[in-house]
């Protein structure tokens, strides 16, 4: 494949039908009200010559390159600034035009250096083709230091990690300012100075990476010049072929164009036709891929017989042997149910297919589960519960129609930034936000955004203030009737119960720490505001009510009627790209693809059949039942595809003891992570780059992950799970992951017109997509919910039994930020770390007085589990008596401190409610930090 | 409540409160079928020996849903 340029129409596209007709250069062309004449040029196969115009921004009309004549129109208007109108006559080429874009080019060239052949943007600068395409013969002021006051001397910013800022050679079309402000949302860039003095500056005498900068490379992707350039492009030249393909970080999925130089990738560039972001990104997606080559990558296979030994690397055929041996021997020793697997969100759906298939027709058990245990689990509970259906029922561009925006226990902007920026896009526009977080993220309060209500709940009372917010819904005559009526049922037993005097406002506002005049005003606005959309993350989930909350949120959508069309719903903002696709595909120890029951006789003779043995009809073992049953000795051998299950998952000293009591640990993975040193055998995986299949994201948007590179391990993840089947003597073969897909969509009723042929043609799919809805469903629940009539369920509000003490008077509670990724496997083995080189506490100044804390302090963070110390940041972000930290860095393992507390219908840690205490350590160490754990089992 | 019961138990009591505010009968049946649709056999069989067994620590309403647990066996 060449390299792929997308077609730049100048200016956006406006929505509509085609009803003006117009004829540029002689050629008649029908667009849409509103469009640009620039616009309306290209799709007449015209191009305008242009500079400071480009179709992911609002014209700006700056450059005057794109000057055309208009029959009744006086002088030359830009054509990027001029609106179509119904019979117009629209020239571009004369001689008139062609000499003024000749001046104007002059003008741009006598202060630009003349160092094109040498310059890192050659071949892909549209100043340089400008001057082709206009013509430009001589520069009658001379150019550079010969034309008098130039800018050829102005600095270069290197501060960046991933690009440069070259001042000489910016030609101030504002694009990338303009870039940082309606693509990003972020405002850190502007015009410093007025006339010759203009420049970019990102922010006030400060450096770019000092700056408010996010990285996301919308200024990079918008300059016309070298002026904003990636450093990988500096160094390895232009990239010279583009794949396709998705990202690997967070559930929005983002679509790329991977470029490269022969083998070598160059950069990842945001695909304009990615449905997910639509040629938007963020730092991790744009520039943090270099984990991929990292030299810390596995590539050979490694095996030991105990845990104490060194790793011996082997042959694939000694290690798939060594696997299959090991499993079979374990088996005919401990019995059949002895062996499992924990399958990977960050892998594609084929592979966790063969997984689950392994699981289920090889080991024999339904012993699978997913790292979606430990994030999404109540998701896909309490929406099947309510709804009928394990997702979420929007698709992103969805909430540029909502009018109310609920945001609960998500930070979109860190966690999943390119939806961010839509969402802020929107709220600019005018949608009223609601955010519910004991935390005040971004969303609160930045630039142009601001909450109208921000309600800074305490850790732990989700459901109190769900319940409130319906109880208001109820008793103040705004339930939409009509829709509950047609389309829900149990509601009159939901309404007695949200009804009751203990689900008030002002009966929990002691409680959630939200005053009940907030409480109410909120429910008011969300009710009543028009379309609201509902969007939360961990913060609902990670609870030990999680899966109550979801049916919460739930209930409050269909009382509303905010289900069932665009611009209201409930969505969940996956943490990892493959949180949905991984669940989809059968990795619950209960349910087969497509969350089907085991138990369901009819689904279990399809795959019976196909896979031609019998399956067992009873659920397996989940994530933190499979540790429970390895210390009691039922569980004696574990497969982990792709997840640090020693860093991810709560009680860090519980899974350590349940890793350390396997007979065997097998574990897929990039690197040697920190469940690796529990393991025996190490296969090493292969990164997004090498991978083909799909990834799920989170509005059920199947994409395709293309091989950018050949497997650097030599074998596709898939394969090797094929050939430990095989060496356990069941036949399993595939020739290609397309032949897998083939399989689910075979088997799986939702995926039923899924292939990669069909991802290849539409470019992505959201499933279902079946006979009735044969290009997918992007918005689900529109006639009828699945299950028929969506269901009210009773939310009981029943508090956590983790609460603050004397000893541990402050609620920990945990997220993410922007650069980093998860467990940090990835991101910490990239430049991001610049940005967040530890894992900080964050701690409310009042908390920090009365324990003699101060900003920088090293603090020693202790719960009835463990304890480690961590550098202090002094944040008024949280409320007194709540405390803050990611878990992105190993040294700090937050999770020594988290509790095996969990959601009472799925397991899902309570990552986000944790006792602690913090203080100062009177000898700071150096930042080695240390982790202890304290007795196991402590009591609450 | 103390994580030194076992952790079916555990799980078992904190499922019970959240169906406490139903009848009994009506939360225990509710409580069973949730173990039936999500627990392994090696969890619902040890939870039935506990309930055998008589223990104290389990909240009454889990041992009625255990005992519908292993009427079902």
């Amino acid at each position: 494949m060449t390299l792929l340029k997308e077609p730049d129409f100048g200016t956006p596209a406006r929505p509509g039908e085609a009803t003006i007709e117009l004829t540029v250069d002689g050629v008649a062309v029908q667009v849409p009200p509103g469009t640009s004449v620039m616009r309306a040029a290209k799709h007449a196969g015209v191009d305008v010559p242009k500079l400071c115009a480009t179709d992911n921004l609002e014209a700006f009309g700056s450059c005057r390159l794109c000057i055309v004549e208009i029959d009744g129109m006086r002088g030359t208007p830009a054509s990027c600034t001029t609106p179509v109108a119904p019979g117009m006559n629209v020239r571009t080429q004369n001689e008139k035009l062609g000499k003024l874009r000749r001046g104007v080019m002059e003008l741009y060239i006598s202060d630009h250096p003349l160092d094109c052949l040498t310059c890192s943007a050659n071949g892909d600068c549209e100043l340089q083709d400008m001057a082709g395409v206009t013509g430009l013969r001589e520069v009658r002021y001379g150019s550079g230091v010969d034309a008098g006051a130039n800018h050829m001397a102005a600095p270069t910013d290197s501060s960046n990690p991933y690009f440069d800022f070259e001042a000489s050679k910016c030609i101030a079309c504002s694009r990338c300012v303009r870039a940082c402000d309606e693509v990003q949302g972020t405002l850190a860039l502007t015009i410093e100075g007025r006339g010759f003095d203009s420049k970019v500056a990102a922010g006030a005498g400060v450096s770019f990476f000092e700056s408010d900068c996010v990285s996301c490379g919308a200024c990079v992707q918008a300059c016309p010049t070298a002026t904003l350039q990636e450093k990988s492009v500096i160094e390895l030249g232009m990239p010279t072929r583009s794949v396709i393909t998705t990202c690997a970080y967070c559930g929005v999925g983002c679509s790329f164009k991977a470029e490269l130089r022969g083998d070598e990738l160059v950069r990842m560039v945001p695909y304009k036709n990615g449905g997910a972001n639509e040629g938007h990104s963020c730092v991790k997606g744009r520039f943090a891929f270099g984990y991929a080559s990292h030299p810390d990558r596995v590539l050979e296979p490694m095996v030991r017989d105990s845990i104490a030994d060194e790793w011996r690397k082997v042959s694939w055929e000694e290690a798939i042997s060594f696997t299959a041996r090991r499993l079979r021997e374990i088996q005919a020793q401990y019995g059949q149910g002895s062996i499992g697997a924990i399958t990977s969100s960050r892998t594609t759906n084929e592979e966790v297919y063969t997984v689950q298939k392994m699981v289920r027709a090889v080991f024999g058990n339904n012993n699978v589960d997913t790292c979606a245990r430990v994030c999404h689990s109540p998701t896909g509970y309490g929406l099947k519960q309510t709804f009928g259906e394990s997702a979420g029922t929007q698709d992103f561009k969805s909430v540029d129609e909502a009018d109310v925006i609920l945001v609960i226990g998500a930070n979109p902007t860190d966690a999943h930034p390119v939806f961010g920026s839509r969402m802020k896009q929107r709220i600019r526009k005018g949608a009223k936000l609601i955010v519910i977080d004991p935390r005040r993220t971004d969303l609160v309060r930045s630039p142009h955004i601001e909450a109208a209500y921000h309600l800074e709940l305490r850790p732990g009372t989700n459901v109190a203030i769900i319940n409130a917010i319906a109880h208001v819904v109820v008793t103040e005559g705004l339930v939409d009737r009509e829709f509950v009526a047609s389309r829900c049922e149990d509601f009159e037993a939901w309404e007695e119960f949200i009804a009751r005097p203990e689900h008030a406002p002002e009966a929990v506002d002691e409680l959630t720490g939200v005053s009940a005049e907030k409480i109410r005003a909120a429910a008011r606005l969300y009710a009543t505001g028009g379309n609201g959309a509902i969007y939360y993350g961990l913060g609902v989930t990670e609870h030990s009510q999680g899966s109550t909350m979801v049916m919460g949120m739930a209930n409050l959508a269909m009382a509303t009627g905010n289900i069932g069309r665009r611009g209201v719903g409930v969505n969940p903002l996956r943490g990892q790209n493959n949180v949905q696709g991984s669940c989809d595909m059968g990795s619950f120890p209960h349910e087969l693809p497509g969350y089907r029951h085991v138990s369901d006789d009819g689904v279990r003779e399809v795959y019976e059949q196909l896979w031609g043995t019998p399956l067992l009809n009873e659920p397996g073992l989940r994530i933190p039942n499979m540790f429970d049953a390895a210390i009691d000795g039922s569980f004696r051998a574990l497969f982990v595809q792709g997840e640090d299950i020693a860093q991810s998952d709560p009680n860090t000293q519980h899974v350590f003891a349940a890793l350390g009591a396997l007979e065997l640990l097998v574990v897929q993975d990039l690197f040697v992570n920190e469940t690796a040193k529990f393991a025996h055998v190490l296969l090493p995986g292969t990164s997004f780059l090498e991978k083909d299949g799909t990834f799920t994201n989170a509005e059920r948007r199947i994409n395709r992950v293309r091989p950018v590179m050949a497997p650097q391990t030599g074998k596709q993840e898939w394969e090797i799970i094929c050939e430990i089947a095989q060496a356990m003597g069941y036949p399993m073969h595939y020739d290609s992951a397309a032949q897998i897909m083939d399989e689910i969509a075979l088997t799986t009723p939702t995926f039923m017109g899924v292939s990669f042929k069909a991802l290849d043609e539409a470019g992505s799919i959201q499933w279902p997509c079946n006979v009735e809805h044969p290009d997918g469903t992007p918005i689900m629940h529109e006639e009828e919910f699945t299950r028929g009539k969506g269901r009210f369920m009773e939310t009981v509000y029943v508090p956590t039994s983790e609460r603050s003490t004397r000893k541990y008077p402050l609620i920990l509670t945990t997220g993410r930020i922007l650069s980093q990724y998860n467990v940090g496997a990835q991101t910490r083995r990239t430049a991001n770390v610049a940005w967040h080189p530890e894992d900080i506490l964050e701690l409310h100044p009042h908390d920090a007085e009365v324990r003699g804390i101060e900003d920088g302090d090293t603090v020693a963070l202790s719960s009835r589990v463990g304890r480690t110390t961590l550098h202090a940041k002094l944040s008024d972000r949280i409320p007194v008596g709540v405390c803050y930290t990611t878990f992105h860095h190993p040294v700090t393992g937050a999770n020594v401190i988290t509790t095996d507390n969990s959601d009472w219908a799925t397991n899902c840690p309570e990552y986000k409610v944790t006792a602690v205490q913090v203080d100062l350590l009177a000898e700071p160490a150096a930042h080695a930090a240390t982790q202890e754990a304290l007795v196991t089992g402590g009591t609450r | 409540m103390s994580s030194s019961l076992p952790p079916h138990v555990r799980l078992a009591n904190e499922i019970a409160a959240q169906f406490a505010h139903r009848p009994p009968a009506e939360a225990a049946t509710a409580i069973a079928t949730h173990m039936k649709t999500v627990w392994d056999p090696r969890m619902k069989n040890a939870l039935i020996a506990h309930m055998q067994a008589g223990a104290q620590d389990l909240d009454p309403v889990a041992a009625l849903a255990a005992q519908h647990l292993a009427a079902a066996k």
